[in-house]
């Protein structure tokens, strides 16, 4: 594979992307589809977020909207205090014109929140193994929800408002869809991330983890260890999620971030295929645009999503993908990039 | 070489081992015989340190390698900074990587530069079987193939103390005989090895000592032949 190639795809995407800014930017395409967008970036983060618990490292976590609120919320509540002047939380702390700057290290404070969450929960829960991590992480989903339901500063169950202040701020010191361009940003980010993760010998032994933990352990591998470092970056990435979720939306309430939530996640990583990074952005961006397609259905869209699942595990229980990537099936996309 | 002093063990509120004692010296085959349930994979578990909730918990007592505790070190570290290799109950190989991968994946904890290939080398020499489906995924080998994997696993990790959790389990006769003579050639060549069996009369045939093992606790020690010319052992693991 030659470093040209590799180049041509840095490129292209390049390209692609600041044309997508472009048309964003003079309003060639209208805010719906930008939204939209937004949302695949958003739905990137978390479904292969979730992909490196439940996908690579095979154990079955179900409460990772409980991350994302962490991540949202903690964001949220910093950009708000730090740049906006609110009744609530009186002047601006630092100017508001430095949140260009500071934005996406708001975002990353809050998934480094949402990480040390992460490693709370994980300390108990892999002491346990199996169903139990479900049970465990389900509870955990819960008891964040009621947390911020009863949480009075952060607006409790009426939710949380003012981050689009602070996106106001933004685009009136320089008109730039700035939503746009953090989103897709942080999705490449976090895809990059997590395929150098999931290949490093750190990653073979989460994926060791999964084929069989007593012959890893026996293979020396530090299970307990790989577990919480997995579950903390996962959680970690989820709250990436979150914040920009947050950010997008303009506004955030508990009830966001319920086990609906983390189910759309569970979707999302196994319509794709255990450990396939590429089937979970390929899933996450199928699944998204079918959420917007089937809006008229309204409610009953919650009925035709499962029964897709329900489809794809009796014709294909391996998921969409498998465990393989895309140039598994595309071998000539290799050229252009190195998927593992 | 091993050491293990007055070793209590519990699963919960339940004791397991009731103080167990006893010793594996440098270049031996010991094998730890009893019937289900007698404590000899708790035993084994305890020594391989893996971590809960796979493992019981010492209550007290000691495991000495090489004059060194064990219980204070790390689970991952018994393989690769003790050199003590366990094959367990089940073999517990990658059943979707092939012989050759799984083999591979046993030089993870070698250091780095360690040479290989002599590994690689007695394992297919072993077992000469394992040499023809290197390129096999291992779920389709048989068995014994499979059990030949997992000790060949061991091998590649460097080991110089080699733990067996009835190697014989699911075998053909045929096959059980082949799997303790490469263990007889290992052990040759200076591997030690600790054994634990159910089928005692092939464990105390080919073992230089045994112990046997009674509801945690031992019951009889001597040598292999000694063990199978003894009227309790005879009557009770031997079949009269």
């Amino acid at each position: 594979m030659g470093k040209y190639q590799q180049k041509t795809i840095m490129i292209g995407g390049g390209i692609l992307f600041g044309l997508l800014l472009i048309l964003a930017q003079f309003k060639m395409i209208d805010l719906y589809v930008q939204s939209v967008i937004m949302f695949i970036g958003v739905n990137i983060i978390f479904a292969t977020s979730l992909s490196i618990v439940n996908g690579y490292m095979g154990e079955f976590s179900v409460g990772h909207a409980g991350f994302m609120a962490v991540g949202a919320y903690v964001s949220s509540l910093l950009s708000v205090i730090l740049f906006t002047v609110d009744k609530e939380t009186g002047m601006s702390i630092l100017p508001p014109s430095m949140s260009i700057y500071l934005f996406p290290i708001i975002i990353i404070v809050g998934g480094i929140a949402a990480g040390i969450a992460g490693l709370l929960v994980a300390i108990p829960s892999f002491k346990t193994r199996d169903d139990y991590l479900a049970i465990i992480t389900i509870a955990v989903n819960f008891i964040i929800i009621t947390a911020l339901n009863n949480m009075d500063f952060v607006g409790g169950s009426r939710g949380y408002m003012g981050m689009k202040k602070v996106i106001y701020g933004m685009e009136g010191i320089f008109k730039f869809p700035y939503m746009l361009f953090w989103v897709i940003t942080f999705a490449i980010f976090t895809v990059f991330l997590i395929r150098r993760f999931i290949t490093s010998t750190f990653g073979k032994g989460i994926i060791a983890i999964k084929q069989d933990e007593v012959a890893a352990e026996i293979m020396s591998v530090d299970t307990n260890h790989m577990k919480l470092v997995a579950f903390m970056f996962s959680s970690g990435l989820a709250g990436i999620s979150g914040g920009l979720f947050a950010h997008v939306i303009g506004y955030v309430n508990p009830g966001s971030f319920s086990i609906l939530k983390s189910t759309e996640g569970l979707v999302m990583v196994y319509l794709a295929g255990m450990g396939s990074l590429s089937g979970s952005v390929i899933s996450a961006i199928l699944f998204t645009i079918l959420l917007e397609l089937l809006r008229p259905l309204q409610i009953f869209k919650w009925v035709l999503i499962p029964l897709i699942l329900i489809i794809v595990m009796q014709f294909r229980p391996e998921g969409l993908m498998g465990d393989k990537e895309l140039s598994d099936y595309f071998p000539k996309l290799k050229k252009f990039y190195k998927f593992k | 070489m091993l050491e293990v002093k007055d070793l209590k063990v519990r699963y919960g509120n339940i004791e397991a081992l009731h103080g167990i004692s006893f010793t594996v010296n440098k270049g031996e085959i010991v094998t730890l015989i009893g019937s289900n349930g007698a404590g000899k994979t708790t035993t084994l578990l305890s020594l391989s340190r893996l971590p809960k909730p796979e493992a019981p918990t010492v209550v007290s007592g000691d495991i000495i390698y090489n004059g060194e505790s064990l219980l204070k070190i790390p689970p991952h570290e018994i393989v690769s900074k003790k050199r003590i290799a366990l094959v367990p109950e089940g073999r517990h190989i990658f059943g979707n990587l092939t012989v050759n991968e799984n083999l591979e994946i046993a030089t993870y904890a070698l250091d780095k530069g360690t040479d290989v290939k002599a590994g690689y080398d007695q394992v297919y020499s072993l077992f000469p079987r394992l040499y023809e489906r290197r390129k096999q995924r291992s779920e389709s080998l048989s068995g014994g193939e499979q059990q030949m994997l997992a000790v060949g696993r061991a091998l590649m990790c460097g080991a110089d103390f080699i733990m067996l959790d009835e190697p014989s389990m699911g075998l053909a006769p045929v096959l059980v005989q082949d799997m303790f003579k490469a263990m007889k050639v290992m052990n040759e060549s200076g591997m030690t090895i600790l054994l634990i069996e159910q089928n005692a009369r092939i464990a105390l045939q080919f073992a230089h000592r045994g112990y046997v093992i009674n509801t945690g606790e031992i019951v009889a020690t001597g040598t292999g032949a000694e063990l199978m010319e003894d009227p309790e052992v005879k009557k009770a693991y031997l079949g009269g």
